[in-house]
Order: C-alpha cells, then sequence, then structure tokens
C-alpha cells in the first residue's frame, strides 16, 4: 500500500533522520527498542538471583551480590521498563492514528522525553559500574543513606526518568483533548485511548512526588540535610509514605495501559462491540483517581496509626472492586461473539487467568489481619509478579503481536507465537505460584540465604524461570524473523474496526491520507455502515 | 530443641497462639470464595470459547449485547458486599492483634545489624538470638532499632511489625503451647538480613523461672563449649566464618596470634587485640573491612569473652 508520502519506516531514510525525528511512530519504535533492551536486563538479573536461591548458602554470588542483583532488576524493570512500556511505545505508536491525528500534540517534545529516557537509562546504567545499588528498588531509608553503594547516582537516574514521563503525560492529555480528528468525540474514542488518558494524569500528578522524594533522598545523603534519617532529626518512615505516595499512583500507571489493551483485543478478536463501555471507560478514571489516596497499604505493620491504617484498607477494596468488574466486561464480550483464537487473543486469555489470581491475593493482602502475616514475604512478591508481569507484560505482548503487522508491515509465525505464548505461560506460573507457597509458609523476601526445608519450593521456581526464559527466546527468533523474512501483513489482518486498521500497512508518514471522519462508535461491529 | 518446621502444615505454619485462628480463617474465607469464583470464570471462559469459536457457520457475532442492567448490578454489588465482610473481618482482628492487655509481660527488643537483643526488664536479664517466655502468658514487645529499620516477624503467632530507629513500636501474643519457634527479620537491611534469625522458646512457668535464674549465664559450661555457643547464640557466626572464607566481617580460622593490618598499623590478635575488638569493634578496623559490627558491650559477661577468645584460639 504505497502512496504519496511512503512509509514511515523507510521515509526519509538514514539514521539521522531516525535521531532527528519528530514522528510519534518512529520515536515510539526507538522506545520498544530501549524498553526491551532493558526487559531483557533486568530478565537476565532475575535469572541470575533466582539461580543463587537453587540451594540455601553461597552458589555463585556473596550477600551483597545477591542484593545487589534483586534491587538492580527491579530498579530496571520499574524505572526502565515497566513504566514507559506500554505508553511510550504501543501508546506513542497508535494513541494518535486511533484518534485520527496526524501526530501528537507536541512532536519535539515527545523526542526530548525519548532523549531524556536515555539520559536518565545511562545513570541509572552507569551506578551498576560505580558499585550497583544494594537498597532493593524501594531505596528505603535509613539504609539507603548509609550504604556505600551508589545509591545518588542510581536516583538522579529515576529522577531524570521521571521528567519523560511527565512530558510523555502532558504530551497525551493535549493530544487526546485537541487533535481528535472531526467526529471523534470522548465516547467514541477507543478505550486504549481512555486507558492512556486516566495514565497520563497519573504520570503527570504523581512523578512530580517522587521526583522531589528522591531529591530529597539525594540532598540527605549529599550535603547532610536531616529529613529521613534519625541521626540527623528526619524520620525515615516518612520517606516510605513520600515513596508510596508516587509508587502506588505508578501500579496503575503500570497496569491501566494494560486494561485498554484487554478491550481492543476482546473486541476485534469477538467481532464484539464492548459490553459496558462507558463503564470501561469511567472506571479507568476513577481508578486513576482512587489510586491516590491508598498508598498507606505498603504500610500497615510500619507503625502508622490503627486508624490511618483502617482508611487505606477500606479504600484499597474500593478500589479492586471496579477492576474486577473490568474483568466481567470483557468476559461477558465473549457472549455471542465469533471467537479467533489467534496469538493475541491466547494472551487475552492468560490475561484473565493471572490477573484474576493477582486480584484474589490482592484483597487477602488487602485485608489488615492477613496483610500483617504477609507483609514482606514471598506472598507479596508473587502478588505483585501476577498483576505486573501477569497483567501488564502478557497484555502488552498481547498489544505487541496485535499491532505487530501494522507497526512493520510483516507477519510473524502464529505456529511459534502460540508455543512461546505457552512457554510464557507455563514458566510464569511456575516461578511465582510457587511463590505465593512459599510466602504463606513464612519465607521472607529479599533473602539471600534460607532455611533447608524451603529448598524444593525455591529449587522449583528457579526451574521455571528456565522455562520462561525458553518462551522469551522463541519469541525473540521469530519476531526478528517476521522482520526480515516474515510475509506481507495485510492492512487488517484481524479484521480490526478502530482507526489505526483503516489506514495503510505500513502506516504512511502523516499516518492519513485524507483525514478521517468518524461517524459511529470504535466497536460498531454488525452494523452494515461501521465508522469512517 | 529444635525449632518448629514451618512447612508441612496446609498454607500455613502451625499456629502456636489462639490469636491465629482470626487472619486463618479469613485467608481460607477468600480462598474458597476465590476458588469459587475463578472455576465460574474458567469455565464460562471455556464456555464461550466452544460455543462461539468462529466457524464458517459463525462468521460474524450473533449478538451484539452491551448492557444487561440486572447483571451489572449483581456483579458489582456482590463484590461490594463481600468486601467490606472482609474488610471489617480484617480490621477487627487486626485491632485485637495491635492492642496488648494490661498485665502483659514487657520485653524489650532491639534490632541491629544482624541480630536480635532481648532485655527482661522485669528481671533484669538480656539476651541475643534466643529468647525464652512462659507460656499461656501474654507478652507484649516494645521494639527499636539501633541503625537501619528491622522488622520483627513470628510466623506461628502471626505478628510482624516494623523495628524502626528513634521511635517505638510494638506488638504483643499469647503462646498457647510449648516449643521453639522461628523469627525472622522481614524488612530489608543489607549484607546480613537473611542471618538476622532468631527462636522463641515458649515454655512452663517453672522452667521459665528456672531458666531465668541459670539459662541466661553459661553456667558451668568449660570455655571453648560456651564460645561456640555464643558464637552461634549471639550471631557472630553471620560475619565470621571459621571456615576461611570472607563475609562481612574477617574469619576467625587462624586469627589467634596473626598481624592485623589496619588503617593505622599492624596489630597482633592476641587477647586484649580480641576483646578490644567485642567492647569497641571499631577501634582497631582491619583494612578493607566496613565498621559495621555493633559493640558487645553489657551484652556478653566477662566469662562469655573469655569463652569467646578461647573458642576462636581453637580455629587453627
Amino acid at each position: 500500500m504505497s502512496n504519496e508520502h511512503g512509509n514511515y519506516l523507510t521515509n526519509p531514510k538514514g539514521i539521522w533522520s531516525w535521531l532527528t525525528t519528530v514522528d510519534h511512530k518512529r520515536i515510539g519504535l526507538m522506545y520498544l527498542l530501549f524498553v526491551a533492551i532493558s526487559f531483557a536486563l533486568g530478565g537476565i538479573f532475575a535469572m541470575l538471583l533466582r539461580l543463587e536461591l537453587f540451594f540455601p548458602g553461597q552458589q555463585f554470588f556473596t550477600a551483597k551480590e545477591y542484593n545487589q542483583l534483586f534491587t538492580l532488576h527491579g530498579a530496571v524493570m520499574v524505572f526502565l521498563f515497566i513504566i514507559p512500556s506500554i505508553p511510550a511505545t504501543l501508546g506513542n505508536f497508535f494513541l494518535p492514528i486511533m484518534i485520527g491525528a496526524k501526530d501528537v500534540a507536541f512532536p519535539k517534545l515527545n523526542l526530548a522525553s525519548l532523549y531524556i529516557y536515555v539520559f536518565g537509562a545511562i545513570f541509572c546504567l552507569a551506578s551498576i559500574f560505580l558499585g550497583a545499588v544494594d537498597t532493593g528498588w524501594t531505596f528505603y531509608t535509613p539504609y539507603s543513606t548509609t550504604t556505600d553503594t551508589s545509591v545518588v547516582t542510581m536516583t538522579m537516574g529515576a529522577f531524570i526518568l521521571g521528567f519523560s514521563s511527565i512530558l510523555t503525560g502532558v504530551n497525551f492529555i493535549v493530544t487526546i483533548h485537541k487533535m481528535r480528528t472531526k467526529g471523534m468525540g470522548w465516547f467514541r474514542m477507543p478505550l486504549f485511548v481512555w486507558s492512556l488518558y486516566a495514565t497520563a494524569v497519573i504520570q503527570v500528578l504523581a512523578t512530580p512526588v517522587l521526583g522531589i522524594t528522591l531529591f530529597l533522598l539525594i540532598l540527605e545523603t549529599t550535603v547532610g540535610v536531616g529529613i529521613f534519617d534519625p541521626v540527623l532529626g528526619g524520620d525515615p518512615v516518612l520517606f516510605q509514605h513520600f515513596f508510596w505516595f508516587y509508587s502506588h499512583p505508578a501500579v496503575y500507571i503500570m497496569i491501566l495501559p494494560a486494561m485498554g489493551i484487554m478491550s481492543e483485543l476482546v473486541t476485534t478478536f469477538c467481532k464484539r462491540n464492548i459490553f459496558g463501555y462507558r463503564f470501561v471507560a469511567y472506571s479507568s478514571i476513577a481508578i486513576a483517581i482512587i489510586a491516590f489516596l491508598v498508598w498507606g497499604h505498603h504500610l500497615f505493620v510500619s507503625g502508622q496509626s490503627d486508624y490511618a491504617a483502617m482508611i487505606f484498607s477500606l479504600l484499597t477494596f474500593l478500589v479492586g472492586i471496579p477492576s474486577g468488574i473490568k474483568v466481567f466486561n470483557w468476559m461477558a464480550t465473549m457472549y455471542q461473539g465469533s471467537i479467533e483464537l489467534k496469538t493475541p487473543f491466547l494472551y487475552f486469555l492468560s490475561f484473565i487467568f493471572l490477573f484474576s489470581i493477582g486480584g484474589f491475593t490482592g484483597i487477602m493482602l488487602a485485608s489488615l489481619s492477613l496483610d500483617v502475616y504477609f507483609h514482606d514475604t514471598y506472598f507479596v512478591v508473587a502478588h505483585f509478579h501476577y498483576v505486573m508481569m501477569g497483567g501488564t507484560v502478557i497484555a502488552f505482548l498481547g498489544g505487541l503481536h496485535y499491532w505487530w503487522p501494522k507497526m512493520f508491515g510483516k507477519m510473524y509465525s502464529e505456529f511459534w507465537a502460540r508455543i512461546a505464548c505457552l512457554f510464557i505461560f507455563v514458566g510464569f506460573n511456575m516461578v511465582f505460584f510457587t511463590q505465593f507457597l512459599l510466602g504463606a509458609k513464612g519465607m521472607p523476601r529479599r533473602y539471600y540465604n534460607y532455611l533447608d526445608q524451603f529448598q524444593p519450593l525455591h529449587a522449583f521456581s528457579t526451574v521455571g524461570t528456565w522455562v520462561l526464559g525458553a518462551g522469551f527466546f522463541i519469541m525473540l527468533f521469530y519476531m526478528l524473523h517476521s522482520l526480515f523474512r516474515g510475509q506481507r501483513a495485510p492492512q487488517n489482518p484481524w479484521g480490526g474496526l478502530t482507526l489505526e486498521w483503516q489506514t495503510s500497512t505500513p502506516p504512511s508518514v502523516h499516518n492519513f491520507d485524507e483525514t478521517p471522519i468518524v461517524t459511529g462508535g470504535p466497536y460498531d461491529y454488525g452494523k452494515e455502515d461501521a465508522h469512517v | 530443641m529444635k525449632t518448629e518446621k514451618l512447612v508441612g502444615h496446609g498454607w500455613f505454619p502451625q499456629a502456636a497462639t489462639d490469636a491465629a485462628s482470626g487472619p486463618d480463617s479469613l485467608f481460607y474465607f477468600i480462598y474458597i470464595l476465590s476458588i469459587i469464583l475463578f472455576i465460574g470464570i474458567l469455565f464460562a471462559l471455556g464456555y464461550f470459547l466452544v460455543k462461539y469459536k468462529r466457524s464458517p457457520k459463525n462468521m460474524q457475532a450473533t449478538g451484539q449485547l452491551i448492557h444487561h442492567p440486572l447483571l451489572e448490578v449483581a456483579w458489582t454489588v456482590i463484590p461490594f458486599i463481600l468486601v467490606m465482610i472482609i474488610f471489617a473481618w480484617g480490621y477487627r482482628d487486626f485491632l485485637k492483634m495491635s492492642i496488648p492487655p494490661v498485665d502483659a509481660m514487657e520485653l524489650r527488643i532491639t534490632g541491629k545489624k544482624w541480630l536480635w537483643q532481648i532485655e527482661y526488664p522485669r528481671y533484669g536479664v538480656k539476651t541475643v538470638g534466643e529468647f525464652v517466655v512462659p507460656v499461656d502468658t501474654p507478652i507484649k514487645l516494645i521494639m527499636s532499632s539501633e541503625d537501619v529499620i528491622h522488622s520483627f516477624f513470628l510466623p506461628n503467632f502471626r505478628v510482624k511489625r516494623d523495628v524502626i530507629p528513634n521511635r517505638y513500636t510494638r506488638i504483643w501474643f499469647q503462646a498457647n503451647r510449648e516449643g521453639v519457634f522461628q523469627v525472622f527479620c522481614t524488612e530489608y537491611c543489607g549484607a546480613g538480613h537473611s542471618e538476622m534469625l532468631a527462636t522463641l522458646r515458649v515454655v512452663s512457668n517453672e522452667e521459665f523461672k528456672e531458666w531465668l535464674k541459670v539459662g541466661s549465664s553459661g553456667g558451668d559450661i568449660p570455655l571453648p563449649q560456651l564460645g561456640e555457643k555464643v558464637y552461634t547464640k549471639y550471631a557472630c557466626n553471620t560475619c565470621h566464618s571459621i571456615d576461611g572464607k570472607t563475609g562481612v566481617g574477617p574469619t576467625w580460622k587462624g586469627l589467634y596470634g596473626a598481624n592485623r593490618v589496619t588503617e593505622s598499623g599492624s596489630v597482633k590478635a592476641d587477647d586484649n587485640y580480641i576483646r578490644e575488638s567485642i567492647i569497641n569493634p571499631n577501634a582497631k578496623l582491619v583494612k578493607g573491612y566496613s565498621p559495621v559490627m555493633p559493640s558487645f558491650a553489657g551484652l556478653l559477661s566477662d566469662r562469655e569473652i573469655d569463652a569467646v577468645i578461647e573458642f576462636i584460639k581453637a580455629q587453627k
């Protein structure tokens, strides 16, 4: 499908044209590359630390090296991978196309976000060589202000990455408000766009708090201003409040876009209008607001007042309900559909399975008396991996397989994609379901050494990482194969109705040859004159 | 006596307190509800996948249902009621576990890298790494840290609370049976975090009184054996190996009589040097090691210090 401008991948040509591009699609792809590298790096750290835990006692690493490994795994996965993952890659690429725009509202700012991300990432990676951080990704004081590792470099990196996140958020909010094409009313927007909107609101409002917190931490470590360290007259628990005031909403920065992808997958692969469009759209916003009021559930055992704990527990239960209802909505959308079991839909099903388990265990952790027991055990580790990896990463993979043909104009091997999905699903459950059992039996997290009685479970979990890793390796190979040898993708391989499927593949430089005019909802399956 | 195993009793370690029935039964309540709901979800997914699979006969969706008021009200209201029950249940037991009875026996817990120190103010007794309490007696722990944040976790009692510098936190429990139970540190605190363990021994009232009299001192054990006991009890083994491996601190193997290189010169590791290093660890710090060892002044009796010296002597 050529046209007057040619497709965005080859026009214009040359490395320099990529480095200076303001095309949201190219920026999205470059983010995809960096995010994928970060994921591989974080994954390698994870596999190494699981290897160390195969047996109790010292195997390959010293205690300090192990502590550095789990810190780097967490920090890289959170700050470099999962926060930018969906919004900066798939969001950047498809948000403007889905609302019929030529680009985001501030294309140059978009490129600036990418460079700020790279700059921040350099700090984070440099910290590995300057005495890798051993504080855990949460940087709890006063441990973080007294350790001799490079906390300042790493937090400086996270501080810089925060600006990238804020600027992307601002850009998306303005784009959604101002750049919608003719006829694209708020309630005709695809739900992925709604979820990106809610995400952007959190990015803009919460990230500055992290910035301030990390900045205060840097002030304390370098200049000795007493804010968190009791020796200097500070309060260490204050840091935890500040930190989670950002980092809990950040959990929703991670999961909301994933939920948006789920809505796109279920409608396209069932040929169905979404069940309860308005509820799904509004609940993203509701979740984004309540998300700011639940941070205290990370502090149930930290000595905050019992009444504060009560309120935080109550609000945590309330924020869980919209997420649960969304799952029901997606399932109801399958009813009377025409379901095609392609790879993206396999990821949809995996998400429902894994995210449900994450949700049920979330209810357990929101209960005060149970959280006292589970806090800082492997139970919590398993829970947030079920939500973050079983939820966000699985949905990200689903979205990637869904939009891959559009992004690159190439198909991938459906057979190998299914095999990889199976490996990832089985491996993931081996690794993390085991950790629910470990945690319930009292195994604390961040332990280099452990009691002999936990060894069989730890070993099984470690074997799971090999299955999981194999799944990602298979994916790497068929994705590379697709890029170089893949079959040409048709314009609309899955029969989607949203605007990105109506334009050429890969899209032209300006997304559309003619500005599209929208006359119906995004999922009007079953109507003969479905929009455009 | 061996510490009771945590695994092998269903989901949780075997409870040693009546209060555990609160959280345990709440867990099973949520667990059973979740399994019912999860089976429902899987069944619905499976049914839809088979029934509505795309086929030449089913190329288009046969219906486009987008609202069903009764269903939507049901799946909003029922979960809401259930989570409110769960919330109230969790809060009730949380309060019970937070508020100690007024007649509880008070113990002071101090956490520091990487050991637990327990003091019995009423009896003037102090121990490290192992503490002993009478059965069927409410015990209140008043806890604080000397360095970073730690967290005191008693799995068999379902209690845990962070131990924070410059602030007191408290927990309480009441054992309903005798036994030896595991204590973990659950707030990450550095290289020795996973070694920051302790044991809680629950004994009868008579045994407890007996222990108060003799248990806390070394008694008549020969010095090297007493030294070996101190080595594990006071968690020296967290940082100092006796097989030559370098840990957070120097190994004790071949230490006695060797020359130690410090920042300011060299010193022979004789009795006086070892004693000084126990009382004031940073006075003559061996080059290459961090000043992280806490002082054991007032924790070890003179006889116990002698015992440690004898024990080190024996590690050739």
